[in-house]
């Protein structure tokens, strides 16, 4: 793998007041590549979401970009980028439509006059491009099923064409064919280039899509591993803790060190 | 008109509109009844949905007037309606502020200090400074500007909830406004002047009210037939012809209607029309510019508009600044009304009269105090309302306890019907 990472995380650190959130993780993510992140609930998934989409900046840690090492700092800093994220609550306006929602912070206009005509044809092409189906792209997204609503969050996400893709969760409120539906569209955007973070819970998606599997204990990594060679027992063992590996080890030591 | 919400409007978000694309794409030319019975299905779609379309409160105010009229016949006189139309106006700007506020999900409980302090600004520095009354007028609509640009920043950047901040305001400048005048007490205004001819002078040319109605109606049927054209040829649903005209008529019919009352008084006020450019521009910027979109945005959620990228902070201040210079122009009115600043009109102004009528105009025309939904609009309607069952309450000579005692209920039951509305709205939102 020749390829430098487009986005490497080293040692990012977060604590929410006593809650240490995250200690001294590592991620790297390259184009044309899925890494899953796995762990427990209250592993510290979406809090590393949130520091690389810059809702939530990291304590410490860096932050590398192809190569170079960039300040996410706010959610603008990441769009700047090319990072697109759904977050695991989807992050939307209830009282805006689906047009709106799709083009927040992004609307087209003519000096400062929204364009809605022009929202509204892009946004029916790239529902119709996701071959997803939402019966009226106006009504107000309080109104859509929680699947619905996902498929926008994940339609939003992808209209900017991003380089990086993060995904929390995405598939929780899916059923069965608009997961399998979602994990095809995962693997079309990534043969086109783009590098995914997916967070799941569900095995079978990642060993579906994933390239590599992270693992997320308590806040730290644990564990990294090869999708195709690994075991479902290898990554439970690493996710439930049963089997603390180097990584967890070495990591432990620094929480004591750690003020 | 506007049916709240930055939606585009008359589109139907009921039962009819589940099925693709294309069964609404052939909302094509047809006949007035089918148009007539789609409009109907609209109204009674929204009602149904919790939303609360402005035919039901059109309603309460024809009651309303039948009322009054039943009880006194000179209510709907001309000379009534024609100063019913111009009292309207202060009140009326104050609350296009609190729409800008409410649409954030906050509230500015300061609006009515806010208006006297500028009324009293205005008069101390005009009457008894000798400070130019257009200089005198700058001051006191940027004092508005400056006190709500002072209550947004302790409400976005210091994080302490609007409601506190705005009642500290309240209070704060209800003081300065009383200490301002302290000296000199009740100060009467130059009944010749700039400020006094904002609600004194009509256009006693019949011309001019028919030309506004005529301006009003042409642009909505121009605007709307641009909007129709610009979806067909982009193959996307658009309104029948015929909604369109039926839309159209039925502007046509009240702005006549309203021209020709204004003509048998003394013609088309000046204030009435200030407050129309006023609800024109505010709405065009809410509903069809990128910065209103933001304002939306953050009624509908805080979280999802940062994560988006928009500076909240900013916005919020923003909104602020708006309501505090809403609140001053309008406090401009109100003295221009009164041809005078005095310490008791500025006790009545502290005692938050205003501040419930404007907030209770807002809210009866349909914009939510839950965030997000509503319109400038909305403000138009709702004071006509609130200002009919003052104006009645006056021709009668209801005592003031009584009054203050109608005006809190009206305000109640509108802000009750508003949370209802929001809960039917929850209930369908999330089936
Ligand atoms: N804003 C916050 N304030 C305080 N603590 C927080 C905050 N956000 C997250 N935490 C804490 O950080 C830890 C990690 O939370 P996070 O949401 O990242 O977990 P997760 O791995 O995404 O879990 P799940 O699988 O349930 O989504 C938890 O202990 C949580 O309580
Ligand atoms: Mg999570």
């Amino acid at each position: 793998m020749a390829r430098p990472p487009v986005l490497a995380l080293r040692g990012i650190t977060k604590r929410f007041g006593g809650v240490q959130a995250l200690v001294d993780v590592d991620l790297q993510v390259r184009a044309g590549e899925v890494v899953a992140l796995a762990g427990d609930n209250g592993a510290g998934k979406s809090t590393l979401v949130k520091v690389i989409s810059g809702v939530s900046p990291a304590d410490r840690g860096l932050i590398e970009w192809e190569g170079r090492l960039v300040q996410i700092k706010r959610p603008h800093d990441a769009h700047a980028l090319g990072i697109a994220t759904v977050y695991q609550d989807l992050a939307m306006c209830d009282n805006l439509d689906v047009v709106g929602n799709l083009f927040l912070g992004r609307e087209i206009d003519r000096v400062g006059v929204l364009d809605e005509v022009e929202m509204e044809r892009r946004a029916r092409d790239l529902m119709r491009t996701l071959s997803i189906r939402i019966p009226d792209v106006r009504v107000p997204v309080a109104a859509l099923s929680a699947g619905q609503r996902q498929a926008v969050a994940i339609s939003r996400s992808l209209m900017g064409a991003p380089k990086v893709l993060l995904l929390d969760e995405p598939t929780a409120a899916l059923g069965v064919e608009q997961t399998s539906h979602l994990l095809d569209l995962i693997e079309e955007v990534r043969d086109r280039g783009m590098a995914i973070i997916l967070i799941s819970h569900n095995m079978g998606d990642i060993k579906a899509v994933a390239d590599r599997v992270a693992i997320l204990r308590l806040g730290r990594n644990n564990g990294l591993f090869d999708v195709s060679t690994v075991t479902q027992e290898q990554i439970i063992s690493s996710v439930t803790g049963a089997a603390d590996n180097a990584v967890a080890h070495r990591s432990k030591g620094d929480e004591e060190a750690w003020p | 008109m506007s049916r709240g919400g930055p939606r585009r409007d008359g589109v139907p978000a009921g039962p009819g509109s589940a099925g693709p694309v294309t069964a609404r794409g052939e909302r094509r030319t047809r006949g007035w009844q089918d148009s007539l019975r789609e409009y109907a299905l609209d109204v009674r779609g929204s009602v149904r949905g919790g939303e609360r379309g402005p035919l039901l409160v059109i309603a309460g105010l024809i009651v309303i007037w039948i009322v009054f009229q039943g009880l006194d016949d000179k209510f709907l006189s001309p000379r009534n309606l024609s100063n019913l139309s111009v009292d309207i106006v202060g009140t009326g700007l104050v609350a296009v502020g609190i729409v800008f506020v409410l649409l954030i999900r906050e509230i500015d409980l300061s609006v009515g200090s806010v208006s006297g302090l500028a009324g009293a600004a205005f008069a101390v520095l005009n009457v008894n400074h000798g400070v130019p009354e257009w200089l005198a007028v700058i001051v006191a609509v940027a004092a508005g500007t400056a006190v709500g640009a002072f209550h947004g920043v302790f409400h976005a950047w210091l994080g302490v909830p609007a409601f506190v901040v705005t009642l500290a305001g309240l209070l704060i400048w209800n003081g300065l406004t009383l200490y301002l005048l302290g000296a000199s007490g009740t100060i009467n205004i130059d009944e010749e002047g700039l400020v006094a001819s904002l609600t004194s002078r009509h256009f006693g040319n019949h011309l001019a009210a028919y030309a506004v109605a005529a301006l009003g109606t042409a642009g909505y049927a121009l605007a709307a037939h641009r909007r129709r054209s610009r979806h067909r040829a982009a193959g996307m649903p658009y309104r029948s012809r015929g909604e369109v005209w039926l839309r159209t008529g039925l502007l046509a019919v009240i702005a006549f209607a309203a021209a020709f009352t204004l003509n048998r008084f003394q013609g088309l006020p000046l204030a009435l029309l200030i407050f129309l450019v006023v609800l024109v521009v505010s709405d065009y910027v809410l509903r069809r510019t990128r910065y209103g979109r933001r304002v939306y945005a953050l009624g509908g959620g805080v979280e999802a508009a940062r994560r988006a990228g928009i500076g909240v902070e900013r916005v919020r201040v923003a909104m602020f600044m708006v309501s505090g210079t809403l609140a001053a122009v309008g406090g401009l009115f109100v003295a221009s009304g009164l041809t005078s600043a005095s310490p008791t009109t500025a006790r009545a102004a502290g005692s938050g009269m205003l501040l419930i009528n404007a907030i209770a105009a807002a809210v009866i025309g349909g914009t939510s105090l839950f965030g997000g939904r509503g319109s400038p609009w909305s403000v138009l309607l709702g004071v006509v309302v609130i200002q009919s069952i003052a104006s009645g309450m006056g021709l009668l000579g209801v005592q003031d306890a009584v009054q203050f005692m109608i005006t809190g209920g009206v305000l109640l039951a509108a802000v009750a019907a508003d949370a209802l509305s929001r809960r039917a709205q929850a209930r369908r939102g999330r089936p």
